[in-house]
């Protein structure tokens, strides 16, 4: 084992052991010393989690929040030193949390907030204007063949609970008001997208967010329309044509 | 890179030190919650520094703020996830997300860290010690080999604030960085709150440390905060936590080191507990009033100057 890999896995584990070969100059115990690059790491990282969940660590309170959050970190520490996108992978962590499970909403909510990050930080692309757009809308024929290619930015969340509701009340200055009406178990489904330099985020029907899933992976319009959950075809597409959602398309 | 006398007073340092055409004056760590007050006050400062890894982002509001300060400013690039002193190989598809935002900011400095932080595929974010030994040394020379080949430019290299030493550490810490820059040709970023932090830590001599240091291979210095704790004989342990203002006592080191090394591009260092800009922009005026304090009749600069290039 090298000298690097027992300090590695001696940071990473809950009940570690001092690694071998440290001194300190003073005779002082090396495993306190060396306990400051453990917090340094599991604290760090557990913050960078907390700045991407602001709303999942309010509804659990910060104590909840970041046991779970250590504990997702020793389990999936990242493989990139980019962090700004670590967590993708905490929103089915916080799903699969025994302790968590009294708000099956939760890990919906993580996935809305790593969501949020992905489109803050996504490409820039031209979007097409809606003169371009506006003739093969109109014909029907050529519509239905027509495969779009959306925006960089855009993400769509499902959820079988308010997530957006729930979300939403955070971005008050006094959630708790707001947090009293909302019935939990209603379905939600929003939509993300980048306007100039900031986040959009609308509410959408369950139907148009799978219209939109289907766009997102390649279906072809006619295709992309038949969804299980019905929805206003037209709004959508008012929708996806005012906040630029659609940058190529190919017949 | 020679500059005319009207960009400063970096004229004797800039040909001394490629490494760097930063201007010998102080500046900030760019922060994302300062962006838009950056933009509409124009401070007066030397230069911004941003952590690179924040930055490899596709698109969005981080590239559009440094795009419109970037062009404003001189700007200093550093660099906290590349493992210079980690065993494996360097991480390339890191090293070319760097080469593309160093190519696209063209800063007028590039530095990283005498640490590791990467280790088997997990990455440990932290700046973690390494043995100094002549087998880490000839591994982490050609470690920046690397980086300074794929980078096209020389890095400057920032000495580390540690709290454990090895027993298998055959020289010290200024010694192996004075080889390092030897056998590289990278320059120093010379951080004096980690001096004083470790020579604490390790019952070292700050100014002996500093006076160990190749100094004509310095191309900026980092000043910084640091917590006070105490390890289990009692004596203070320092921790490197960028979340509090420069001590005095590191004042007092960095006027020591400017001294020995004449002004130098100052990166007032603040990551945690991050207060509001103008704070930040104080210490940058006391940095500089300690330049004009000990440099009398250096040249004075009002308005925000950009180095030539």
């Amino acid at each position: 084992m090298s000298t690097h890999d027992e300090f590695a896995e001696s940071l990473m584990q809950e009940a570690s052991v001092c690694p071998s070969g440290l001194t300190t100059w003073n005779g002082s115990d090396p495993f306190q010393r060396f306990a400051v690059y453990r917090n340094n790491v599991i604290v760090s990282l557990i913050d960078a989690l907390a700045d991407t969940f602001p709303v999942t660590q309010a509804l659990v309170g910060v104590k909840f929040f970041r046991a779970m959050a250590g504990q997702f970190v020793r389990a999936h520490p990242p493989r990139s030193p980019v962090l700004t996108l670590y967590g993708d992978l905490f929103p089915s962590y916080v799903c699969d949390f025994a302790p968590a499970s009294a708000l099956p909403y939760l890990g919906d909510l993580a996935r809305l907030e790593v969501s949020y990050v992905q489109t803050y930080h996504a490409a820039e692309e031209e979007s097409l204007t809606i003169s371009e757009l506006s003739k093969l809308l109109s014909n029907e024929t050529t519509l239905s063949q027509v495969r779009f290619t959306l925006h960089p930015s855009i993400n769509v969340v499902r959820s079988r609970y308010a997530v957006v509701s729930l979300w939403a009340a955070h971005q008050e200055m006094s959630p708790e008001k707001v947090l009293v009406s909302i019935r939990p178990d209603v379905a939600e489904a929003v939509l993300l997208i980048r306007q100039n330099l900031d986040v959009v985020v609308v509410r959408i029907e369950h139907g148009a967010a799978e219209f939109i899933e289907n766009l997102h992976c390649g279906a072809v319009f006619a295709n992309a329309v038949s969804t299980a959950f019905p929805f206003n075809l037209e709004t959508t597409l008012a929708l996806l044509l005012r906040y630029g959602a659609i940058t190529h398309y190919n017949i | 890179m020679i500059q005319s006398p009207s960009d400063g007073f970096c004229l004797v340092d800039a040909a001394q030190t490629a490494s760097t055409r930063l201007p010998c004056r102080a500046g900030i760590g760019l922060k994302p919650e300062h962006f838009r007050e950056v933009i509409s006050e124009q401070p007066d400062l030397g230069f911004f520094e941003i952590h690179a890894e924040n930055y490899m982002v596709a698109g969005g509001p981080f590239h559009h703020y440094l795009e419109i300060i970037r062009s404003r400013y001189p700007l200093s690039i550093h660099g906290v996830g590349l493992s210079i002193g980690g065993q494996a190989p360097l991480d390339e598809e890191h090293l070319s997300r760097l080469a593309i935002l160093l190519n696209r900011y063209q800063p007028e400095a590039f530095s990283e860290h005498l640490a590791w932080s990467s280790h088997g595929g997990t990455y440990l974010n932290d700046l973690l010690p390494l043995p100094y030994t002549a087998s880490s040394l000839s591994q982490v020379c050609e470690q920046i080999d690397r980086v300074q080949e794929r980078l096209g430019r020389p890095i400057l290299l920032e000495n580390p604030a540690t709290y454990v030493q090895y027993t298998a550490s055959t020289m010290t810490e200024s010694e192996f960085i004075t080889q390092v820059i030897r056998r590289t040709g990278c320059g120093l970023l010379l951080d004096v709150n980690n001096v004083h932090v470790s020579s604490v830590n390790h019952g070292g001599d700050a100014c002996e440390y500093i006076l160990g240091l190749p100094l004509d291979a310095v191309g900026e210095i980092h000043l910084a905060g640091f917590a006070e704790e105490v390890d289990t004989k009692g004596a203070p342990l320092l921790i490197d936590n960028h979340g509090a203002p420069i001590a005095k006592v590191v004042w007092e080191l960095y006027a020591f080191t400017l001294g020995l090394t004449g002004p130098k591009p100052t990166l007032i260092e603040r990551d945690n507990d991050v207060p509001e800009l103008r704070v930040l922009l104080t210490e940058a005026q006391q940095a500089d009033a300690i330049t004009r304090r000990l440099f009398p009749n250096l040249p004075s600069t009002t308005e925000p100057q950009k180095a030539s290039v």
